[in-house]
């Protein structure tokens, strides 16, 4: 089981609370992390990951275990407190100024 | 007695309006989409319940939603709001906008600073719905391109005969982005459709898409280096009255535009307005003649002249303007009205509606002679479209 956590306006579209719990097959990855996301909540589809190139959208990052893990390798494990549930994957809309 | 539903879409959500045929006394629903930009909500000509919204972030991108009860709730088209989805890959294709990239003519477009670039979606500007089947909506989007749903906006492929017709390479942005803007289909010929584009012009099908020519000729904008080219023209918006779908009246970025043949040849009817650069127009619902512009001063001062908000109005098709200012700020007023911010109802007198970037939403119930806010206080409006229903709730 991922923990994921989402940022306002995606909880909304997707009506759920700040975090979800998914189920991923095989390793734990950004990529497997998402396609299990948006295969559980489709309405996400393209607001974190371009629907055409499946590139992560500008603005999104991605957090983890007090990390960035925006550039990692999509096809990177993700960490094993990730993986195993201790920790949510942290999605969050980039901020710029203040 | 009727009804009037006013649809808003502003900076931070969408509101919908509503009053009786009397348009005195409204009720406001909203924010719908709350935080995200709303670039447009439009109704089915065909089935007024129906609705599209085009819902954006720079954060999380496109949305595309719909309802089918009037605006009171919302779903993105084939993925019903909170539905568990089935096993396997996501099938939620309603805000996937991939271009058509099978010929090499629609690769890329001229930047800024002339450089050619690729063409990158960005967002939705202008849905327009079938005038006879509500499951069928066009789409303009930002890079310029038009995009067609015949699934009720569940999935969405691009009219590439349009980009791909010759001069795509030498469409550039305007100020707001190589946006497209305005879709106009014509009631008596299906095969008929207008488009515009800015910083590209006007086009027109006579084929339901498949093959597009501009109609730009008589455009002269001294911002481009041939002042007269066939493309590179600022054309802010374009509007028609449904009796005569072969008269089009144009605010350009500066002009406004006349067309008495479908847009092969254009002549300025400015005439006396004040300054005759602007975004919006449109026509009254009874009176093919009778045209409303909303002067601004200039492309670099984006507010009315003097402080002064007023629309103009000619009966005489242009170039005579008179100002209507009743009930509209006459000092110290520096809002401006987006391209896609005013709309008629058909009702008698003829209803005109426009929202302004300071949040407020104006409404004349006697075609422009007086003015009263509906709402004063939303965030920035960047569209207002009005449906007029048959009979109230």
């Amino acid at each position: 089981m991922i923990r994921v956590l989402l940022p306002q306006h995606l909880r909304t579209l997707a009506q759920v609370g700040s975090e979800v719990e998914i189920e991923v097959e095989g390793p734990a990855t950004q990529r497997s992390v998402l396609d299990a996301l948006e295969g559980r909540y489709p309405m996400l589809c393209g607001t974190i990951r371009d629907q055409v190139t499946q590139q992560r959208r500008p603005f999104v990052r991605f957090f983890a275990c007090e990390e960035d893990l925006s550039h990692e390798s999509p096809d990177a494990p993700l960490p094993e407190a990730v993986a195993s549930g201790a920790e949510p994957f942290i999605v969050i809309g980039a901020i710029a100024g203040g | 007695m009727s009804q009037i539903r006013v649809l808003v879409g502003t900076r931070k959500g969408a509101f919908v309006l509503t009053s009786d045929g009397k348009r005195e006394r409204w009720e406001v629903s909203g924010p719908h989409f709350a935080g995200w930009e709303i670039y447009h909500v439009k109704g089915s000509p065909a089935d007024p319940n129906c609705i599209y919204a085009s819902q954006a972030s720079g954060w999380f991108g496109q949305i595309i939603q719909r309802s089918d009860d009037g605006g009171k709730t919302w779903h993105q088209p084939g993925t019903p709001a909170g539905e568990p989805a089935a096993p396997g890959p996501p099938k939620s294709t309603s805000n996937k906008f991939a271009y058509d990239a099978s010929a090499s003519a629609l690769n890329t477009h001229q930047w800024y600073d002339g450089t050619q670039r690729s063409w990158e979606f960005k967002r939705v500007w202008h849905l327009e719905p079938s005038l006879t089947d509500p499951g069928t909506v066009y789409a303009g989007v930002e890079d310029a391109a038009l995009f067609c749903s015949t699934d009720g906006g569940e999935s969405w492929k691009e009219l590439p005969g349009l980009r791909g017709h010759g001069t795509g390479p030498k469409w550039q942005p305007g100020g707001g982005g190589m946006c497209l803007h305005t879709i106009i289909l014509d009631p008596n010929n299906p095969q008929r459709m207008y488009t515009a584009i800015s910083a590209a012009g006007a086009f027109r099908t006579d084929d339901g898409g498949a093959s597009w020519k501009p109609i730009n000729r008589g455009l002269y904008s001294q911002y481009i280096p041939d002042p007269r080219a066939e493309i590179g023209h600022c054309v802010h918006h374009v509007a028609m009255h449904k009796s005569r779908p072969g008269v089009l009246f144009m605010q350009k970025h500066w002009d406004v535009m006349r067309s008495d043949d479908a847009g092969d040849n254009w002549r300025e009817v400015s005439g006396n307005l004040p300054t005759d650069f602007g975004f919006v127009i449109d026509v009254h619902a009874h009176e093919p003649e009778t045209i409303y512009v909303v002067p601004i001063k200039s492309d670099s001062e984006h507010f009315p002249p003097d402080g002064k908000l007023r629309v103009f109005r000619s009966r005489t098709g242009g170039n005579e303007w008179e100002p209507l200012s009743k009930g509209l700020p006459q000092r110290d007023c520096y809002v401006n009205v987006l391209r896609d911010a005013m709309a008629v109802d058909s009702l008698d007198k003829c209803g005109i509606y426009f929202g302004t970037t300071g949040g407020q939403v104006y409404a004349s119930a006697d075609a422009g002679e007086s003015w009263n806010p509906i709402v004063r206080d939303l965030p920035a409006v960047l569209s207002v479209e009005v449906q007029t229903l048959a009979s109230s709730r």
